[in-house]
């Protein structure tokens, strides 16, 4: 059984055990974080959601973000490709750099910052009036690419990239609301990484999944790794442990703790980390 | 607590199905009360009564044809104006309006539907003929007269006029029935799309209108509904003369014009049972529009989000 190997994430030697603190004294051959998160608040309305947090997101590894539920976790994955903009009066304050640029830089598209930073959300949500085909199409088509050559290779390599190919190559002009709950999120999988985004975002992409299905998404986040960044939000703590290499543990709109996976789960270092992962709350 | 009771359960299912069976009763009644009105017209002149043309009381000469003719016309006019505006206004209002906006704009497109159709008729007799005759008719004469459908001479009452009158009265349904389905679309499939990169417009397009399409053809049907029927506001600019002409320009007449201008004047009774043949057709007119609606929305639904076994 793969999950059995996918509990133990194997450390990457690149990251660097950081926690909250500003992480500039940590060691100066870690790779350029993908997100550089400096004192971000955000605002509902009057409600702060989000409390001054500080955090860097490391390129090419997943990093979970786990806590008990109103914490702002989704809140945080939302701003990190301008999602949260579509909510009426939000506020943001402090600065997110992606890749070394201000994510919100004044004047700058949220709509070219979304291309390159996909997002997977908590129910699959593929178009109901298009096939599977279009759906992992979808994306593309908007940026304007009609090459029929280029199109149907791209589709091919995302659904295998979302596991899905062998499982829908006979049904691509079927409705994708067809295939079964666990194959849709895949198709949502598939949509997204079609655009060739540099990140994923994952809002807790298996909460609606059976095990089996779970199983299969947490399988192939693993394998996704390589080749994104991704952050995935979920309030299963055994899903963090076993698809993420870097957790963050958010409290009412704070970043408690962020370190190496196998870290927080084993000694983590803050008292309410603990008091969380060992179930006393939340 | 004493056990539910069968009986009211029981007896709520029928008084409900009762009401049901009242509101299909009607209909049949209706239908059956026109074709009975009608049936001493409907044995002398047979089909002809759709067929032909001449509407001549005195000679107790009655053809149909331009009245239905104008009915259909003067509501597909209506249609291709209103039914753009109305779901543009409709998009607007949903996906695009800052929210301190949507409140009073819904408002007063409601207000539209509250004007009495005489009220509007008057503004239309006043006000829109006398501008259209003098501004927009003129241009669209000059620049689109080759189709052959702005040609003539211009009196102001017209074909044109009946159909522009009919698009604001229903303009309102449309708009409000439009929005509540666009309403009803989960933003989730907006998100599915913004997060795909799109910009408003796109997801507006690939999110919402697609999903709502079956939704939005219904509105349509609805709006089709009201238009083939109004009565008061078309009467009194579309110039009431039973003819059928290409230009759009010329003064036609509708199913329910003829109806509410004659029905004092029908002296004799093949003159009245010609009337009522009248709304025997308007009557089979909006219900087959309603059913090829139906149809159309049923093949959308299969063409569209089939769900496969």
């Amino acid at each position: 059984m793969s999950n059995l190997t996918m509990s133990s994430p194997t450390p990457i030697s690149k990251s660097s055990g950081i926690t909250p603190t500003p992480p500039e004294d940590s060691n100066s051959q870690v790779a350029a974080p993908a997100f550089d998160v400096k004192n971000l608040s955000i605002w509902y309305g009057e409600k702060r959601a989000i409390k001054d947090i500080s955090i860097q997101i490391p390129a090419r590894t997943v990093s979970a973000i786990i806590g008990p539920s109103g914490c702002g976790k989704s809140t945080f994955l939302r701003c990190l490709n301008r999602m949260h903009e579509l909510v009426p009066r939000t506020r943001i304050e402090g600065q997110i750099l992606f890749n070394g640029e201000n994510l919100y830089r004044p004047g700058s598209d949220p709509a070219m910052a979304r291309r390159r930073i996909g997002m997977v959300f908590q129910k699959s949500n593929p178009f109901p009036t298009m096939s599977i085909e279009e759906n992992v199409l979808v994306g593309l088509r908007l940026n304007g690419v009609r090459d029929r050559h280029v199109l149907n290779e791209r589709l091919e390599k995302s659904l295998r990239m979302a596991a899905l190919w062998d499982e829908v190559k006979d049904d691509l002009k079927k409705p994708g609301m067809s295939i079964s709950g666990g194959q849709q999120q895949r198709l949502c999988i598939a949509r997204a990484v079609a655009v060739e985004p540099e990140v994923l975002l994952m809002d807790e992409p298996c909460s609606a999944l059976d095990p089996i299905a779970t199983a299969r998404v947490e399988e192939l986040i693993r394998e996704l790794r390589t080749r994104y960044t991704i952050v995935i939000v979920t309030h299963n703590m055994q899903q963090a442990s076993r698809v993420s290499d870097r957790t963050a543990f958010f409290y009412v709109g704070e970043l408690i703790e962020f370190g190496e996976t196998a870290q927080i789960f084993s000694s983590p270092r803050e008292r309410k980390t603990e008091d969380y992962i060992t179930g006393r709350f939340g | 607590m004493p056990p539910p009771s069968r009986f009211a359960d029981k007896a709520f299912e029928w008084v409900t199905l009762a009401m049901a069976l009242v509101v299909v009763l009607l209909v049949i009644l209706v239908g059956w009360q026109l074709a009975r009105g009608s049936s001493a017209a409907i044995q002398k002149f047979g089909f002809h009564f759709l067929a032909t043309s001449t509407w001549d009381p005195v000679a107790e000469q009655f053809g149909a044809l331009p009245f239905i003719y104008g009915t259909i016309v003067s509501s597909l006019i209506a249609l291709i104006i209103a039914v753009p505006l109305s779901i543009a206004t409709a998009v607007y209002l949903t996906e695009l309006a800052p929210l301190w906006i949507r409140q009073p704009l819904t408002s007063l497109i409601e207000m539209l539907a509250a004007i009495p159709s005489v009220i509007l008729g008057l503004w239309g007799i006043f006000v829109m003929i006398p501008w259209l005759r003098d501004y927009p008719f003129p241009l669209l004469k000059r620049y689109l007269g080759w189709t052959g459908l702005f040609t003539g001479p211009i009196y102001g009452v017209c074909m044109f006029a009946g159909g522009i009158i009919i698009a604001i009265m229903i303009l309102p349904i449309i708009t409000s029935v439009s929005r509540e389905i666009l309403r009803s679309v989960p933003d989730l499939q907006r998100e599915a799309a913004y997060a795909l990169g799109a910009t408003r417009w796109e997801v507006t397009r690939i999110a919402v209108l697609s999903y709502a399409k079956r939704g939005l053809f219904g509105a349509m049907i609805l709006g089709l509904g009201r238009a083939l029927g109004e009565t008061m506001a078309v009467t009194m600019v579309i110039g009431n003369t039973p003819q059928i002409a290409a230009s759009l320009f010329a003064p036609g007449y509708t199913l329910a014009s003829v109806i509410a201008n004659e029905f004092t004047e029908a002296t004799t009774d093949l003159y009245l049972e010609a009337l009522f043949e009248i709304g025997l057709v308007l009557f089979a007119i909006t219900i087959l529009a309603n059913l090829i609606g139906q149809l159309l929305l049923r093949t959308l639904k299969t063409s569209g989000a089939r769900r496969a076994a």
